[in-house]
């Protein structure tokens, strides 16, 4: 549910991210309601770059979550062979099928090459996980007419929108007379 | 483990989702008032039911055995058992969060209950906790049992003082802890103050902000990362329900080294890293995961559903609970019979400042003031009421009032009630919403005994 697996170094220094999206301050149209809820509803494929094969990891735990509610999730991750029951390829361009969503979960200067990758295999929306924060991959999936989410947690906003996060207390934000399709 | 389309809900039947596209779509910030009715809740997908409904069951049916060890796990949001969560429950817990600005909010059996989980989930054994010296009795009890029986440090400190704050701290201080207003002695704390050396100190400010409500002062945008409620008082707001919550802001870093509690694997999670795991919910997932699990003091959905209703008209009854509080104060203040009146919200109190920061809609009604002729006119006082209920709460609809030294402090001596801040003739009143002219009428005849004449 939080950003990329964080290098040990940074984990013991969470400032750094909080710093990087202060910044940047993440543009609001990265972070549209509508967008979340149009990408989360029309996305079929899911690829997932930096998934983890550890279960406890926050990128497992999401790539899991997606699994759950249908998705199907494509790892992005060049040292393992399957992860989450899925093929696991080196890179996006190595995927040999169409993907819908690339949700990233790696460090913010990995991400302008992802975001150049995502706009070469023809995916329809570029999402960048919490503490995920780079206006340049932004900016390059953008121009490839990609929707583009930043600095949000997949599994988050499809709970918040569409799940049962409010199951827990959470504060979904969202305010609606109109009946629920699920409680 | 049966996967629906993606996007879906789980709909009975495989119905066709009805058109999305209506409304706001999650892009309009809606006011106080308008969440204090709809937040947490979307009218339910079976019944349509308006009001929400009471889950008053202990356990769920678990749709397969998958999904049972996802929910277990934390993999997904899901419903196990109501000492945990509970749908009913889950609807006050997010709408007090809602109101309050934070992440979110999990519910106890208790004020205390919430506090004592809220300081549970974060600190350990050697960790040192600075709270202000004017808290409500029992949050003091509390904390002092607290700290002998779970080896905290505990030092107290004159919550108006900012260098006292400041001079209290220590390498292990892992916690700084006031009230929105003071009970009973209505001090008004200077919260972004108090949080900016908390915050210097890496540790968080938490805040009981009952007497406050959040219709009067939240918190968390003056800097307080944990705001605790007894809900049994303006949130529920007549009466009829023990309750308590706790509302965490999420922006407080559980990561920075120093609560290595929230932040490191959890061994009853399989080594689950709550903070790194659910990042801005991870103190909250934890306190609930863990601290409401152990503890089990769970709030009952029928006192969450009477919360519910209690929080409809919050604005409402807040409103009305300041205005006939200021109204009775500014008799009080006038009366012969009245030494002093200790409500923040007269022009003369030392707290008029801070009032106008944190509270410009108004001090809240509860409030002590002093009878000048001591211990046996606070007690005529008493006996001469008969519209205010003599009892040991506040918060309710009805007017409310109770004489500290004949009763909550009746062992004490007249020097150790000093020391409590509680005078012989001191009478603490939390105002109702009767009308001003009959709790005046009443309170009037009540002065006429104090001072040995009839009116």
């Amino acid at each position: 549910m939080t950003g990329e697996p964080r290098p040990a170094a940074a984990r013991t220094e969470p400032h750094e991210a909080d710093a990087d999206r202060r910044e940047a301050g993440t543009d609001p149209r990265y972070q549209d309601p509508r967008v979340i809820v149009a990408t989360l509803r029309s996305a079929r494929t899911v690829a997932i770059v930096g998934l983890s094969p550890d279960p406890l990891r926050p990128s497992n735990f999401i790539g899991f979550y997606l699994q759950r509610h249908g998705y199907r999730i494509v790892p992005v991750n060049p040292r393992e062979k399957e992860i989450l029951g899925e093929t696991s390829y080196p890179s996006l361009r190595a995927i040999p099928f169409p993907v819908d969503v690339v949700d990233v979960f790696r460090r913010p200067e990995a991400v302008p090459e992802i975001a150049r990758d995502a706009v070469a295999i023809g995916a329809k929306a570029l999402w960048l996980q919490f503490g995920v924060v780079s206006p340049e991959g932004a900016r390059i999936a953008d121009a490839g007419g990609l929707a583009v989410v930043m600095d949000r947690c997949m599994k988050i906003e499809h709970a918040r929108h569409l799940g049962r996060m409010h199951w827990l207390g959470f504060n979904t934000g969202v305010i609606t007379a109109r009946r629920a399709r699920e409680l | 483990m049966s996967a629906p389309a993606p996007g879906e809900g789980a709909l009975p039947g495989g119905e066709p989702e009805p058109p999305r596209g209506e409304g706001d779509q999650g892009t309009r910030a809606y006011g106080f008032d308008t969440r204090a009715i709809h937040a947490g809740q979307r009218p339910d997908p079976y019944t349509g039911a308006r009001a929400v409904p009471i889950f008053q069951t202990t356990s769920y049916v678990f749709e397969d055995p998958e999904s049972a060890a996802a929910y277990f796990n934390l993999q997904e949001y899901g419903n196990t058992y109501s000492r945990i969560m509970n749908p009913t429950t889950a609807v006050f817990e997010e709408r007090i969060a809602s109101l309050e600005g934070g992440a979110g909010a999990v519910a106890f059996a208790s004020g205390l209950a919430a506090q004592a989980a809220a300081l549970f989930t974060m600190l350990t054994p050697g960790d040192h906790v600075v709270a202000s010296s004017a808290l409500y009795g029992g949050t003091v009890t509390q904390l002092k049992h607290l700290a002998r029986k779970l080896s905290l440090e505990l030092t107290f400190v004159d919550p108006d003082d900012l260098s006292a704050w400041r001079g209290a701290l220590r390498a292990n201080t892992k916690l700084l802890y006031g009230e929105t207003i003071g009970n009973p002695g209505g001090n008004v704390l200077d919260i972004a103050a108090v949080a900016e050396i908390a915050h210097g100190h890496a540790a968080p400010l938490m805040v009981d902000s009952t007497f406050a409500t959040p219709y009067l002062c939240r918190p968390i945008e003056h800097g307080a990362d944990i705001v605790v409620h007894s809900a049994t008082k303006f949130i529920g707001g007549h009466g009829t329900s023990i309750g308590g919550v706790v509302v965490e802001a999420g922006t407080f870093d559980w990561s920075n080294g120093r609560f290595p509690v929230v932040a490191e694997p959890s061994p009853a999670y399989h080594g689950l890293a709550f903070h790194e795991t659910f990042g801005m919910y991870g103190y909250l997932m934890k306190l609930r995961a863990e601290s409401l699990r152990d503890l089990g003091a769970a709030l009952s959905p029928f006192n969450a559903f009477l919360f519910l209703l209690g929080l409809e008209t919050l604005p409402l009854r807040m409103a009305r609970h300041v205005e006939n509080a200021l109204g009775v104060a500014r008799f009080l203040e006038a009366h012969p019979a009245v030494a002093s009146v200790r409500y923040p919200g007269l022009a003369a109190s030392p707290y008029r400042e801070l009032v106008a920061r944190y509270l410009p809609r108004g001090a809240g009604s509860i409030f002590v003031f002093d009878l000048a002729g001591g211990r046996a006119a606070g007690q005529r006082f008493i006996e001469a009421l008969g519209l205010w209920s003599h009892l040991a709460n506040v918060g309710d609809a009805k007017s409310l009032v109770i004489h500290p030294a004949s009763t909550t402090h009746r062992q004490l001596s007249d020097q150790e009630l000093a020391a409590a801040g509680v005078g012989p003739g001191s009478i603490r009143l939390s105002v109702g919403l009767e009308t001003l002219d009959d709790l005046l009428d009443d309170l009037a005849r009540g002065l006429a005994a104090a001072r040995g004449t009839t009116s």
